[in-house]
């Protein structure tokens, strides 16, 4: 597609500040250690410890950070040797650490987003008797991200994943006394080890084709492979991405996952590990330029999950699952963008980033609404929270009008940039893109109108009251954050990108606007009438038990649990029951009936054991004769 | 240094131990037993260490008329598997510590007093690492046949109802691989008395070129041996049914230990001794393999007893196992040899925590459990840990194993690698759907009446010990796998393989 | 020399022990039909020496009578034991060795 543009910049020895990037993950898992070890001990001061860790990593990532700004730009690119982690046989992998534009942005949101949501959570789960054993998850979860994005090779990279995916089983499962919430935190680890599966078979083939899975290497070495084995690891790192970045087909888990507490939806399902699935993408730019299935693939996977995320976040009366497919549906434009090549590789992280923050932004503006309403997180028990909740509102609203697009905040210019490319890639990717933006417009509104807006529909006994300043401060912050980066990040980001995502971009003012941006804004309007029209009208309490059939797809997750039930837990129930009988009645039974079969022959034998010696005696008489027999007709014969 | 008879002192000194164990009656026994086996793990590491610089091999004439040999040696694969056997052994009677005391409900009164439990385990581990130093295939044979005596009787001793059927069980299976191996080992008598070197020595019979026919048969004499012991499918059903009536401890010696001698033996005698048969058979075994894989899976997910589902977790994983060693790569065969010790280390922390919880709850049926996290937070969290070690989360030293047989295999079979990396998947379910059954909900009443207490600091230091092995290995490899390499290189020469190289995918 | 003769007269020997173990129920006379078998052995073993000419076959007729008297010995006090016992020489009334 672009092979003209593809550049691959090798990092350089790390020196300075950057030989310790290895901190950035060694720090939260100490805290982690500290506190799983220390027990009870620790109640009292561990959820400030947990808050420690995020902090303190966000400082040295914003000192690393400054440092990289000072460096000239082929130089920014650093490798930090760290050890020598796999070498089994011929294969070897090092645990070796690549801070590049690319990961120290990673890092930076990751941090400092998770700074803001631990300060959160001490208020959110200040009544918890295990807050303490949250926060060491959190710093798991912080750990594991930062191992994932800031790795130089996919078997680091792999440690991170999986690592992230423990910590987001944890998390979901942590009010495991609650059976939803233990179901929901083991279907979210093997849908996510399904995806697993695609990582795998992609380092396999690695490994077979370039004997390494560095990250660098591999770049240098993809050019030379057979096509057909380029596109399979396209197609495999797919795979891995849509099971980490909930894409169709493997996206059933995320609805499932809000059962965990609203903080680590903010942080794992939204703002950043189910991101890493595009950050997987993107940072393997290098394969997927080589293979145009493959990218087509990803766009179709993307495109897809954009539309499907948007129908089910309209139908969704739970204001978490609503924000959930919703960043389906948002991951959905970042995987679009990364399959459309170089270009749509920044914007990507582009609207990553800015995602990070109104996602983050929204769902701890839900879970502060869960916290008034005791939480209850159905939107038709609620309406007219303006009032009573002023600055959650004034936040929300951001986060609102960031997701929509509306310009100048953060959304528009992150989503703009990806319908645009997507029209250049194909006017089919560009329209269906707009249509989305205009089905996000509407689920937010209605959102909002469920929520904030409208009469009052309160449960009985329910006093709705505004959060105390630790949860709303985060929230003030990340509001502002969806408001001006948009602005701030329009050029900037994508000149910073340009070498890890291999392109060279033009100047972008932020006040020029393409013709499709006006086209996807009008759109926007339109669903932002269309919502509002609608739900402008009373809301039952209760939900219809009759709904059309589009709607009650969309509530039951687009029927994939259904298909699910049906295919996998039916289907290898009776495969694995099938099995047993086997072991049971074949594999077993043979053994069984060849102990019975020798005991029934030695319950027929012994019969001949008379006591008679006469018997005995005419047995060995008949003995001789069959042997004397046998000897002369061999003789005569 | 030189002359001292490291070997044999190592694998004397836990036989003495028993002695001395069966002669101390009672509790004071049992602390000599285990004073027995912590030196032993003592000459254990020296003997590790030891042998990467100075070749302790002794060889000394024992039957000459047949060229019988006693012949110890220490190799790459052997060092790991004694660091394995030194480990786990002192690990075991910690855990049995209390054997003697009747309150553990799920058992049946013992047979024995609690010295004769550390003897019998002292007697299995003495065996096992002369088993795993014998350079003499007769040698072998016979401390191979004498390790099933004592474990016989530590099943027979200890355990649930119906513990003695399936001890009969266990020694028939056994005996049954083993007499098979006996007539394959006369065959290979025949054959060098033939080539005019009568020997059993492991390296002479390398070197002498038998009969491609003859070897074949050989191959599957031996074959059958070690794959009833490895436990493969179909011949694996002993297992599930030992390690539900024996005690945990028991069946960690026998799974963490004894059934390492199965794909100990595969790499050793098969692929060292019958290259060429290895390789006309390996197609067949592959797919065995692979059957393995899923069926030990699948069976573990339908398990409702913790204690098989432990053990079909273990069929599925020897299956990797031995998918790696006959996919002829020297990735694949080292890192089934690395496996072997992290299997050894996840499959006895499985065993512990489950039998953890069933000395509490006096059963180890799924559905007596729920909600257990609520009562017992560390139980749980040590549950899980060893869990996710048994799925093969990488950090753990399951992955590493896992992770370069399939590396390795793929280079030669694809598509086999392909399908069974789905049992990954598999693994998490069985493991994390049995911790949900067991340990997330509201505990029950009964839950509650019989779970009263969390592990205490014999419990932890001994799950500890392994849980830090577990991540040990699974962070820094390769302080295993610079041992296993070795063997593994020596191996594919033995083969007369070339490692594929980079770029070849299944051959091409 | 004509070995028929003494080859017949072992075969008839021998037939004549051989019904008489598995016809007589006194112990006695059954013990005596063993024996009589085992003579008959030994005429056939002293004769088939005569005809090859070497001493293999009378050496083999020593050791058989040597264990017939070893074996009459041991035979003998069974059966004086049994009768004290039992009162009853007939090997019928002996079968509770069975199974």
């Amino acid at each position: 597609m672009y092979p003209m543009e593809m550049e691959i910049v090798d990092p350089v020895a790390a020196t300075g500040i950057f030989q310790f990037a290895w901190a950035l993950i060694a720090w939260p898992l100490l805290v982690t250690a500290i506190l799983l070890l220390a027990g009870k001990a620790s109640n009292s001061w561990g959820h400030l410890l947990g808050v420690a860790g995020a902090v303190g990593d966000f400082v040295l990532a914003v000192v690393l950070w400054i440092q990289m700004i000072g460096t000239e730009v082929p130089n920014r690119a650093v490798k930090v040797p760290v050890t020598e982690w796999m070498t089994i046989g011929t294969m070897s992998v090092r645990a070796d650490l690549l801070v590049d534009q690319l990961s120290i942005l990673f890092a930076l949101l990751v941090t400092g987003v998770g700074s803001l949501i631990f300060c959160y959570s001490i208020g959110y789960m200040a009544h918890d008797p295990n807050r303490r054993r949250f926060f060491a998850y959190l710093n798991l979860f912080i750990a594991a991200m930062l191992t994932l994005v800031l790795a130089d090779n996919y078997a680091l990279l792999f440690i991170g994943w999986e690592g992230v995916g423990l910590a987001s089983y944890l998390l979901i499962s942590f009010w495991q006394h609650r059976n939803s919430a233990a179901l929901a935190g083991k279907k979210a680890f093997l849908v996510n080890r399904v995806g697993d599966l695609g990582l795998l078979c992609a380092m396999f083939t690695m490994f077979a084709l370039f004997g390494s899975v560095n990250f660098n290497q591999v770049n240098h070495a993809i050019s030379g492979a057979p096509a057909t084995w380029i596109t399979a690891i396209g197609i495999f790192l797919l795979v891995a991405a849509c099971g980490k970045s909930a894409q169709v087909p493997l996206q059933s888990w995320l609805l499932d996952a809000m059962e965990g507490p609203t903080p680590v939806s903010a942080l794992i399902h939204a703002a950043t590990m189910v991101t890493a699935g595009v950050y997987l993408v993107v940072r393997s730019h290098a394969i997927y330029e080589l293979t145009n299935a493959a990218s087509l693939a990803v766009m179709v996977v993307g495109v897809v999950t954009l539309l499907a995320g948007a129908w089910v976040g309209s139908t969704k009366d739970d204001i978490k699952k609503v924000l959930a497919g919703s960043t389906m549906s948002q991951i959905g434009y970042m995987m679009l963008a990364a399959g459309i090549g170089p270009a749509g590789g920044a914007f990507a992280i582009f609207h990553l980033f800015t995602h990070g923050f109104f996602k983050a932004n929204m769902f701890l503006g839900a879970g502060s609404v869960m916290h008034a309403m005791d939480d209850d997180t159905d939107m038709r028990h609620f309406g007219a929270l303006r009032k009573v909740m002023p600055w959650t509102f004034g936040t929300f609203a951001m986060g609102y009008l960031a997701i929509i697009g509306i310009p100048p905040l953060a959304g528009f210019y992150s989503k703009d940039h990806i319908v645009v490319a997507a029209w250049e890639r194909g006017p089919v990717f560009g329209v269906l893109a707009m249509i989305g933006a205009a089905i996000t417009a509407f689920y937010m509104t209605r959102l909002m109108m469920m929520t904030f807006l409208g009469d009052k529909r309160w449960a009985e006994g329910i006093h709705p009251h505004e959060s105390p300043a630790i949860m709303v401060g985060p929230l003030v912050v990340l509001a502002i954050g969806s408001a001006v980066l948009g602005v701030v990040l329009n050029n900037a980001i994508q000149v910073w990108l340009a070498p890890p995502t291999g392109h060279h971009p033009h100047e972008l003012a932020w006040y020029h606007v393409p013709w499709q941006g006006w086209a996807t804004l009008l759109l926007v309007i339109l669903g932002v009438a269309v919502g509002y029209l609608v739900y402008r009208r009373p809301i039952a309490f209760d939900a219809p038990g009759k709904v059309n059939p589009l709607v009650y797809i969309g509530r039951n997750d687009l029927l994939a649990d259904k298909f699910n039930h049906l295919v996998f837990v039916r289907g290898g129930g009776a495969l694995a029951s099938g099995i047993a009988l086997v072991d049971d009645v074949i594999v077993d039974g043979a053994v069984r009936s060849l102990a019975g079969g020798t005991k029934g022959l030695g319950g027929v034998l012994r019969r001949t054991q008379t006591g008679y010696s006469r018997s005995y005696g005419l047995t060995m008489v008949l003995g001789a004769v069959i042997i004397a027999a046998v000897l002369i007709l061999g003789r005569l014969g | 240094m030189e002359n001292i008879p490291m070997l044999t002192i190592l694998g004397l000194l836990p036989l003495v131990g028993a002695l001395v164990a069966f002669g101390v009656k009672g509790r004071a026994g049992r602390n000599v037993a285990f004073g027995f086996s912590l030196l032993t793990f003592a000459v254990g590491f020296a003997v590790f260490h030891m042998s990467l610089h100075s070749d302790l091999a002794q060889t000394v004439d024992w039957i000459p008329q047949i060229g019988a040999h006693y012949a110890l040696s220490v190799d790459g694969m052997a060092r790991a598997m004694v660091l394995l056997t030194v480990i786990l052994t002192p690990l075991v009677l910690a855990f049995e510590w209390n054997n003697d005391t009747p309150h553990l409900a799920a058992h049946k009164t013992p047979r024995w007093d609690v010295n004769v439990f550390g003897a019998l385990a002292l007697l299995v581990e003495g065996f096992a690492l002369f088993v795993f130093m014998s350079a003499d295939v007769l040698l072998f044979y016979l401390f191979f046949e004498g390790s099933l005596i004592p474990l016989f009787l530590m099943i027979v001793g200890w355990g649930g109802e119906k513990r003695r059927g399936a001890a009969l069980k266990f020694l028939l299976f056994s005996l049954a691989g083993g007499l098979v191996m006996l007539v394959a080992l006369i065959g290979v008598y025949a054959a060098t008395s033939a080539a005019g070197n009568p020997t059993f020595l492991v390296s002479e019979i390398a070197a002498i070129e038998i009969d491609p026919r003859l070897a074949r048969w050989l191959f599957a004499g031996f074959f059958f041996a070690f794959a009833v012991k490895a436990p493969m499918v179909p011949v694996h059903t002993w297992l599930p049914d030992t390690a539900e009536q024996a005690t945990p401890g028991t069946s960690t010696m026998l799974v963490g230990v004894l059934d390492k001698i199965g794909t100990f033996g595969m790499i050793k005698f098969c692929l060292g001794l019958f290259g060429e048969a290895s390789q006309w058979a390996s197609q067949l075994v592959i797919i065995v393999a692979v059957v393995s894989i899923f069926y030990g899976a699948f069976m573990a997910i339908t398990s409702k007893n913790l204690l098989r589902l432990v053990a079909y977790t273990s069929v599925s994983h020897f299956g990797f196992m031995v998918l790696g060693i006959f996919a002829f790569t020297i990735t694949s065969i080292a890192g089934s040899i690395f496996y072997m010790l992290a299997h050894g280390f996840s499959s006895a922390a499985m065993f512990f925590v489950v039998g953890f919880l069933v000395n509490r709850r006096g059963s180890a049926e799924i559905s007596d459990f729920g909600g257990v996290q609520r009562l017992a937070p560390v139980l749980a969290g040590t549950f899980l840990v060893s869990g996710l070690a048994t799925l093969g989360l990488p950090g753990t030293a399951n992955f590493a194993g896992e992770f370069s047989i399939m590396v390795g295999a793929f280079r030669v079979i694809p598509v086999m690698v392909f399908v069974s990396v789905i049992a990954t998947v598999l693994a998490g379910l069985y493991v994390l759907w049995a911790y949900q059954r067991v340990f997330t909900g509201e505990p029950t009443e009964e839950v509650r009446e019989k779970i009263t207490d969390d592990l205490g600091g014999r419990e932890r230091a001994i799950i500890g010990v392994l849980i830090f092995l577990l991540l040990f290995f699974g962070f820094i490899p390769r302080f295993g796998a610079s041992v296993s390499e070795k063997t593994a290189t020596a191996t594919m020469s033995q083969l007369g393989i070339d490692d594929p190289v980079n770029g070849s995918i299944g051959g091409k | 020399m004509d070995p028929n003769a003494y080859l017949i007269l072992s075969a008839i020997l021998f037939t004549i022990g051989v019904v008489g173990f598995l016809t007589r129920r006194n112990a006695l006379i059954a013990f005596m039909s063993a024996e009589l078998m085992l003579n008959a052995s030994n005429l056939a073993m002293v004769t088939f020496s005569h005809v090859t000419g070497n001493l293999y076959g009378q050496v083999g007729a020593f050791f058989v009578m040597v264990v017939a008297a070893a074996e009459v010995v041991v035979g003998l006090a069974i059966i004086m034991i049994i009768f004290k016992t039992r009162r009853s020489a007939s090997v019928d009334d002996q079968s509770q060795l069975k199974y």
